[in-house]
């Protein structure tokens, strides 16, 4: 009996190696890639090898000693290639501006060979602070500069964690939108999907098949098709403004688009399904006579609703709510055409990082946020379902 | 009693409005022969379809959505078939059912997050831009898709069929191609179906790996709604919702034909 089950294993093994291997390269590998992106800064460390030597054990309280300096000169000297320069500037030049045309001047004065006087190039190499600017740089190839601020925090020029300055970044601001929206319409779906959801368990033939289809059928539209029909139909000349105007209860167009509400509104019909199926599938499980035996036991119809149909159907909600509340959070593609400037979740701030502001370190680290809360987010649905599974 | 009914039916009624009613509402105005998304439509005309087939930035994102499509859907149900029967009858192995979570994390994960991910490592080997990696950016999102699909199809595989092709002398191979795969035929289809729609439908992954020659007519449609809106975007909609029902009716004519 060994050696079959083992070749089983073996097969199954090698079933699964093709897509274990395309999913390692082509799904971790590029999340690995990006949470790298957040916490590595190489440029200063592979750009000044003997800088990095020389400052490790400078006091920081005077200008570092002669050997240290030509060890600096010596770095600069070495850096022939334009490219790695231009990139020491700037990664310098983010933490203290006024590097690049410290450096600038450094590099041609130094283009020559010989002892120099970096002091006699500019007076500024005779303050601590831009030699305590490059011995951060140097210290480490790994950075925590993009986490902080991914949460609004930096490190002071003492080397402690501390709050940004008031109004110097807002994605703490951003955060909390996104997760205010994403409970707001994970909020919409539980008060149109219970009730919808009730309704389509109590009714049987062809009305469940009409209340279900008209939930799969948005369902199985492109998310494209669906955010366009909104905006046509949201817009200010659009149809509802048109019927508002129609029934003279309105004059001037009601703004629905480019504002929050016009966000919600879109992404509850693209969420909805993901509410209603989990609860439904929760209901039909629930036997039938239940209903009649709390009424046939006295219940008020609406006390056997509250305390034998509402509880039963929470694993629903809790499931729904979860699926709702965690595709809300990443979502990009809705607020990004339905809403304004100031209704732009985590996701739309990741993609100007990305590809707008060419900020690969911010943009791994507010992504490395996102997939935290996201993952976390599944794990208790996970957990959730397959105790369900357990107990069912 | 009478109350709750008319109660229950109007607010099904409401709620049914809300899911239909703005996708049947925009499809008139594909018909239009205005440059304008407004009611009243002021006249008909087949003007804006012509557009989508013959203006150059429409006519080649249908031809790559197709493209990238059709390679999506063979790769993907390919790998995701392979990796449903390696993966069945073992729910109980910590292993297996490790993996299989892992493999459905793509469904999951933000696709922004995945997408700034695989630009910077797509980047460094020469794949952004290229058909082949907007291939691959699809499939990873897709294949989730048709291992769920063929995996509950397997499920409906009886093992005593395969057992008794086996004890006739039937090999192993012979089982799978002659037996087995037969029986899940109908979720191979339908998984394989939902990687070509979500292929189709893909946009965040799209921006970030593909290069203008790679646009898909998602990511087209995108770019439209976002710069300058016009009715070539409805006509599109419309080509996408026909599309949708004739895939969910082959869908349904595969299983009732098949089950």
């Amino acid at each position: 009996m060994q050696r079959p089950a083992l070749r089983q294993r073996l097969t199954a093994v090698l079933l699964l190696a093709p897509l274990l291997a395309f999913m390692l390269s082509f799904f971790v590998a590029p999340l690995v890639t990006m949470m790298k992106s957040a916490v590595s800064d190489p440029v200063a460390t592979e750009a000044l090898p003997r800088t990095a030597a020389a400052l490790a054990g400078w006091d920081r309280a005077n200008v570092p000693p002669a050997p240290a300096q030509s060890a600096f000169a010596a770095d600069i000297r070495a850096l022939r290639n334009d490219e790695q320069f231009g990139d020491l500037v700037r990664r310098l030049n983010s933490t203290q501006s006024g590097f690049r045309s410290l450096l600038g001047k450094t590099r041609r004065a130094l283009d020559g060979t010989g002892a120099v006087d970096l002091a006699a190039i500019d007076p500024r190499w005779s303050e601590t602070s831009w030699w305590a600017t490059i011995a951060d740089a140097v210290a480490s190839p790994w950075t925590d500069k993009n986490l902080l601020a991914a949460v609004d925090l930096e490190r002071n020029t003492a080397g402690n964690i501390a709050a940004m300055p008031e109004g110097a970044s807002a994605n703490r601001l951003i955060m909390i939108r996104t997760f205010v929206t994403a409970a707001l319409v994970t909020l919409a779906c539980i008060l149109i999907g219970l009730p919808y959801a009730m309704v389509a368990a109590s009714v049987e033939g062809w009305r469940r098949q009409i209340l279900l289809g008209a939930v799969l059928l948005p369902l199985w539209t492109s998310l494209l098709v669906r955010t366009a029909a909104w905006y046509i139909v949201l817009q200010d000349n659009g149809l509802i403004n048109a019927a508002l105007k129609g029934l003279g209860l309105t004059s001037t167009p009601i703004p629905l688009m480019f504002n929050r509400l016009g966000v919600i509104i879109a992404m509850t019909h693209v969420l909805l399904p993901f509410m209603v199926l989990p609860i439904f599938s929760v209901l039909i499980a629930i036997p039938r006579n239940l209903m009649p035996a709390a009424a046939s036991l006295g219940a008020h119809p609406l006390r056997a609703f509250l305390h034998v149909l509402l509880p039963l159907s929470m694993r629903g909600v809790v499931s729904g709510a979860l699926l709702v509340f965690m595709a809300a959070l990443g979502y990009y593609i809705t607020p990004a055409l339905i809403g304004g400037a100031n209704d732009q979740m985590i996701s739309s701030v990741i993609a100007y990082y990305a590809t707008a502001a060419a900020n690969w370190g911010m943009a791994g680290a507010l992504g490395l946020v996102l997939l935290a809360m996201t993952i976390l987010l599944y794990a208790v649905y996970i957990r959730l379902t397959a105790a369900e599974e357990r107990s069912a | 009693m009478t109350p709750l009914p008319i109660l229950k039916l109007v607010f099904a009624a409401l709620v049914i409005l809300f899911l239909l009613g703005p996708l049947i509402a925009v499809l008139p105005l594909s018909l239009t022969d205005s440059v304008f998304l407004n009611y009243p439509i002021p006249g008909y005309s087949t003007r804006w379809f012509r557009e989508l087939v013959t203006a150059d930035s429409w006519r080649l994102s249908i031809v790559n959505s197709l493209l990238i499509g059709a390679g999506t859907t063979a790769l993907a149900t390919l790998l995701g078939t392979l990796a449903a029967l390696g993966l069945r009858g073992r729910r109980a192995s910590l292993v297996f059912s490790t993996l299989r979570t892992v493999f459905l994390l793509p469904m999951v994960v933000p696709a922004v997050v995945l997408g700034v991910g695989m630009q910077l490592m797509f980047s460094r080997y020469g794949l952004t831009n290229t058909y082949l990696g907007v291939i691959i950016a699809h499939t990873v999102v897709a294949v989730p898709f048709v291992l769920v699909n063929v995996s509950s199809a397997l499920q409906g595989v009886d093992v005593r069929l395969e057992q008794a092709a086996a004890s006739l002398g039937a090999a192993p191979a012979t089982v799978l191609f002659a037996v087995t795969l037969p029986i899940a035929l109908p979720g191979i289809i339908s998984g394989a179906l939902f990687a070509f729609a979500t292929s189709l439908d893909e946009v965040v992954l799209t921006l970030f790996v593909a290069g203008p020659n790679q646009r898909t007519l998602a990511r087209q449609m995108f770019a439209t709604i976002r710069e300058n809106i016009s009715p070539a975007i409805v006509s599109a909609a419309a080509v996408f919702i026909v599309g949708t029902i004739v895939l969910s009716l082959a869908m349904l004519a595969v299983r009732r034909r098949l089950a």
